[in-house]
């Protein structure tokens, strides 16, 4: 049976369902897919806390939304226009997010009584849709409603391997797979692949999956459930490798190159904690690149080892989320005191306190840039994107090992989790480190450990077992130079300066900041930019390219570095009348912002553990770039 | 979840750290650093740190390849009166520091010093850590029984009832016993020692230096400002031959001029008899043989249950036990050397292997 083939630019699709339902690898497999098949996307995956959530209700709902396109695209999208519900609790924590005539796949097999009710459903809303009922009634009325049974139908293209009845109905997911693969088109070949690599020492389990994925692919073929299939093209990239990749991937794999660039082996040493653990657990495979993972009794213990780590010549990592930060304070005070390198990774996620384990959030910018006792200045560097996270950690790496500073390296949830196309980089193209060890003085010369690289203003980094650079370092003040225990005021006054000159310094090292904003070379630029940092790029991106399709004009700039800010920062903010800086807070960016450049920047400000949506953000900007223009009228 | 044989240490004492060249010696003098020392006047750390100075050159280690970690308290400016590479930390975490320093370094030899208050109060944490792990270190902690630099509050080894600024109507907490914890922890090495007996304490600190893995000294140590005379039994001419229990590995463990020994107790545990022919006196040959190289902490658990928890007037001291075990960082040094000498190629290009695996396509 031919069936009719529909162009689209973009699809969002969201497979939602019981925490064990393997959500979140059916959403991965499909993003594998459609990156294997040349589509730019976008991923974003959101799971509850706790890892089996009583099932069936809605708080153990987990969903991986995927969107993919024809061109290149920011984020995964404000709404879906798929999706796919495993359970009835699926269906009903995902069908607001909707916009009616969206697509809906339901797996009709869990729709029982009691399943309802646990998801707080008094009556079936499949029936509702029935012409008995009067036809599309009730809360699935005005979408494209496909109730299949996905479940007994998994069960039963399996039932040859002989499984227990739980067994055989755990494929489904792959048989979700293999359906919404056939209906967008998607290659199942490395879906295959993977699934032979991943139960090759199961071969039931195995077999059992790979039929459930192609019975998938074939009842779309077949049924006339479905009588379009759609079609989303390539998108046009720039020559070259690509992959897919997760933030935490991409941050992990930047660390492993900043000890090869720094020919430094790298000390990671971490208290397992949500949503940062997969960092610790792709270093630890990466042995063979003189990576020592070390997994510490607490959050202080983990920095306090790889500050001593550090002492001892390596490149000191620590990695951990918001909770962890605030352990770990007293010791990178004494990471500032000591001055040694020291990279220190928070992926935040929503707090305060445990918060919200699983979802994102930047509100951890103030404690990164203050959260210690007394003046200890601290460089924040952030990724914009998943892919970014490999530059971000090596730019952490450069300014820790070239400044012997600790360096707090900002990710997020969204980050951490979330996929993007990740463009490959030639390892020749990647920047050098230079550890620059302190050398033996001299005969007749004495070693002074406090004293200073004229340009940098670093001290020497000199780890033990060196003949004649003996000596010793820690959190009492030091003396200028000498580097001896001094409570002189004056050198105090001096010290405090001195470690701040320093942080602030780094500022000379960074790129110009690149401004979006198209017609500023010709004077005719925008009147409002939106400063933005971090995960936010994506959303403030297509929130940016929106407004300029409704012929409004607005300028861009994203920060990488939080602290010290880029040297032209301030020129530039003065250079427009409104700047509008979206994030994840309560407006933590901007109190920077306004405290250090007197510059009247307006927030818009979200705290509810997602991604901003950039048609909402978009609204806020038109309103802002109007608002702008109406003063010029009055 | 699945578990591999790691197999048994194959490193001995130091080695790993680089010796003197032949001929090449050091003194006590060598040790000292121009800082002025600053205990007060009658401290017992000062009997420590001269015992230390003269003990190290003994090691016949370079100096360069030494270093002492200490965290907060009085005990712990200690690193700043050596020559050698040194870290003054902050409160508790000087175990923490030091794991990550030996495990990257197997040409250290790497020192903790410590106090009761800050390894086993605000570090108790990393203590035991450090201990269960037996990583490479040989951690000092001198017990005082009381918080010096903060001016006289009671510490987590403080007898209950204890009289200080913070516990005027006496000390409601219950002390530990540094010996019990650690072998509570399965430390390897566990020993304890005095301020005062230079020649114990340099006895001592070889052994804990030789071991290979985490070893722990408790130190004896009098604080003549807060808790003046703490120790004075067991320091006393006249007491201390009844106060004291030495230990020594192959030795019936006898004290009181002989007239005193340990035996099994019905209870199981360990017990101080009279040694003679009277009625219910044991002989010689009953007395407990120590053996500090039992696998099993069981008995040496019990003798340090002999030690008074409120004033002291009785301690064994010496080596608890000391025995051979899988040591933490000898052993995740040979998974990298392991996976190191596994891997083929430069290392860039091993990285752009890396970087360029799993589900890749490409774009011309």
């Amino acid at each position: 049976m031919s069936k009719q083939v529909k162009q689209l630019d973009r699809v969002i699709i969201r497979f939602a369902g019981d925490s064990g339902d393997g959500m979140q690898l059916t959403g991965d497999r499909f993003t594998q897919e459609s990156a294997a098949f040349g589509n730019d996307l976008v991923t974003l995956p959101n799971f509850p806390a706790e890892i089996r959530a009583p099932q069936g209700t809605i708080p153990g709902v987990s969903s991986f939304q995927v969107h993919f396109a024809d061109h290149d695209i920011l984020t995964p999208g404000d709404a879906p226009d798929v999706l796919v519900a495993m359970n009835p609790a699926a269906l009903k924590a995902n069908i607001g997010d909707l916009p009616k005539g969206a697509t809906v796949i339901v797996d009709t097999h869990d729709f029982t009584t009691r399943n309802l009710a646990k998801a707080g459903y008094e009556s079936n809303p499949l029936e509702e849709l029935d012409a008995e009922s009067g036809g599309d009634q009730g809360p699935l009325a005005g979408f494209s409603v496909h109730p299949v049974d996905l479940t007994g139908m998994t069960v039963e293209a399996v039932k040859e391997f002989g499984l227990s009845r739980k067994d055989a109905a755990r494929a489904k997911n792959m048989f979700a797979l293999g359906l919404l693969s056939w209906l967008y088109g998607r290659p199942i070949e490395p879906t295959q692949a993977f699934l032979s690599r991943r139960f090759a020492r199961v071969a039931d389990i195995r077999d059992a999956n790979l039929a459930a994925l192609s019975a998938g692919w074939n009842f779309g073929e077949t049924t006339e459930t479905f009588v379009v299939q759609y079609e989303v093209k390539p998108a046009p990239m720039a020559a070259g490798t690509y992959r897919n990749i997760t933030g935490n991937l991409a941050l992990a794999y930047g660390l492993v190159a900043a000890g090869v660039q720094s020919d430094l082996p790298v000390f990671l040493g971490s208290y397992p904690i949500t949503p940062a653990s997969d960092i610790l657990h792709e270093l630890s495979k990466h042995k063979a690149f003189g990576v020592t993972t070390f997994q510490a009794e607490d959050e202080i213990a983990g920095i306090g080892s790889a500050i001593g780590a550090a002492y001892g010549g390596a490149l000191g990592v620590t990695t951990t989320s918001g909770p962890g930060v605030a352990l770990k304070s007293e010791a990178i005070g004494l990471a500032v005191m000591t001055e040694l390198p020291l990279v220190v990774v928070d992926v935040q996620r929503g707090g305060p306190s445990t918060g919200l384990p699983t979802k994102t959030e930047q509100a951890d910018l103030l404690q990164a840039m203050f959260g210690r006792n007394g003046e200890a200045p601290v460089p924040i560097v952030a990724p914009q994107s998943p892919g970014d996270c490999f530059d971000a950690a090596l730019e952490a790496a450069r300014i820790a090992v070239t400044y012997r500073t600790p360096v707090m390296l900002l990710s997020d949830g969204y980050l951490a989790n979330g996929s993007e196309p990740w463009h490959v980089p030639e390892v020749a193209d990647l920047p050098r480190i230079e550890a620059d060890f302190a050398t033996a003085p001299a005969e007749g010369e004495t070693f002074e450990p406090y004293a200073r690289d004229e340009e940098t203003l670093a001290r020497p980094w000199a780890p033990p077992g060196t003949k004649g650079l003996e000596h010793r370092i820690g959190g009492l003040e030091k003396a200028d130079r000498t580097g001896n225990i001094s409570y002189d005021p004056a050198n105090h006054e001096k010290m405090v300066r001195l470690r701040q000159a320093k942080v602030d310094g780094i500022a000379a090292s960074l790129p110009p900041l690149a401004v979006d904003d198209p017609g500023r070379e010709d004077g005719e630029g925008a009147r409002v930019l939106v400063l933005g940092w971090g995960s936010t790029y994506g959303p403030i991106g297509a929130a940016v390219r929106r407004v300029r399709r409704a012929g409004g004009k607005v300028a861009q700039v994203h920060l990488r570095h939080l602290n010290p800010f880029p040297n032209d920062l301030g020129e530039i903010l003065k250079s427009y009348d409104k700047v509008l800086v979206p994030e994840m807070n309560l407006g933590q960016l901007a109190l920077l912002v306004r405290g250090r450049y007197l510059v009247d920047a307006v927030g818009y400000n979200q705290v509810n553990g997602m991604p901003i949506k950039a048609a909402e953000l978009a609204e806020a900007i038109t309103a802002l770039v109007e608002g702008t223009e109406k003063e010029d009228v009055q | 979840m699945t578990a591999t044989d790691l197999g048994l240490p194959s490193l001995r004492g130091t080695e790993g750290v680089p010796t003197l060249a032949e001929g090449e010696t050091l003194t006590g003098k060598d040790f000292s650093s121009d800082q002025e020392v600053r205990w007060c006047p009658g401290c017992g750390d000062y009997a420590v740190l001269k015992a230390v100075q003269g003990f190290l050159p003994d090691l016949g280690l370079r100096r360069e390849n030494i270093v002492f970690i200490s965290g907060i308290g009085c005990s712990s400016r200690f690193p700043y009166y050596l020559d050698t590479y040194g870290m003054h930390s902050i409160h508790g975490r000087a175990p923490s520091i030091a794991t990550g320093l030996a495990t990257s370094r197997q040409d250290l030899s790497v020192w903790v010093v410590t106090g009761d208050g800050d390894a086993l109060s605000i570090g108790g944490n990393h203590l035991i850590h450090a201990l269960r792990r037996n990583v490479n270190m040989t951690i000092l902690l001198f017990n005082n029984r009381i918080y010096g630099l903060t001016k006289g509050q009671y510490s987590p080894t403080s007898e209950a009832g204890k009289i200080t600024k913070s516990t005027p109507m006496g000390s409601v907490d219950h002390p530990f016993n540094p010996v019990s914890l650690a072998l509570g922890a399965e430390a390897s090495f566990v020993a304890r020692t005095i301020d005062s007996d230079r020649k114990h304490l340099t006895s001592v600190l070889a052994a804990a230096a030789a071991h290979r893995g985490t070893s722990l000294v408790e130190i004896y140590q009098n604080c003549p400002i807060f808790n003046d005379g703490a120790f004075d039994a067991i320091k006393d001419r006249d007491t201390k031959e009844h106060a004291l229990i030495p230990l020594e590995h192959g030795q019936p463990i006898v004290f009181g001029g002989g007239t005193k020994g340990l035996v099994r107790a019905a209870h199981g545990g360990v017990e101080v008899a009279e040694i003679g022919d009277g009625d219910g006196q044991v002989s010689l040959e009953q007395v407990l043989v120590h053996d500090a190289h039992q696998p099993d902490p069981t008995t040496a658990f019990a003798i340090s249950r002999l030690t008074d928890a409120g004033y002291l007037n009785r301690s064994p001291i010496g080596i608890f036990r000391q025995v051979d075990r899988p040591v933490y960082d000898d052993q995740a040094r040979a998974q990298v050397a392991t996976a190191t000498a596994a891997a083929t190629g430069d290392r860039s290009d091993r990285l752009a292997a890396l970087l360029g695996g799993g589900d890749t396509w490409t774009v011309v």
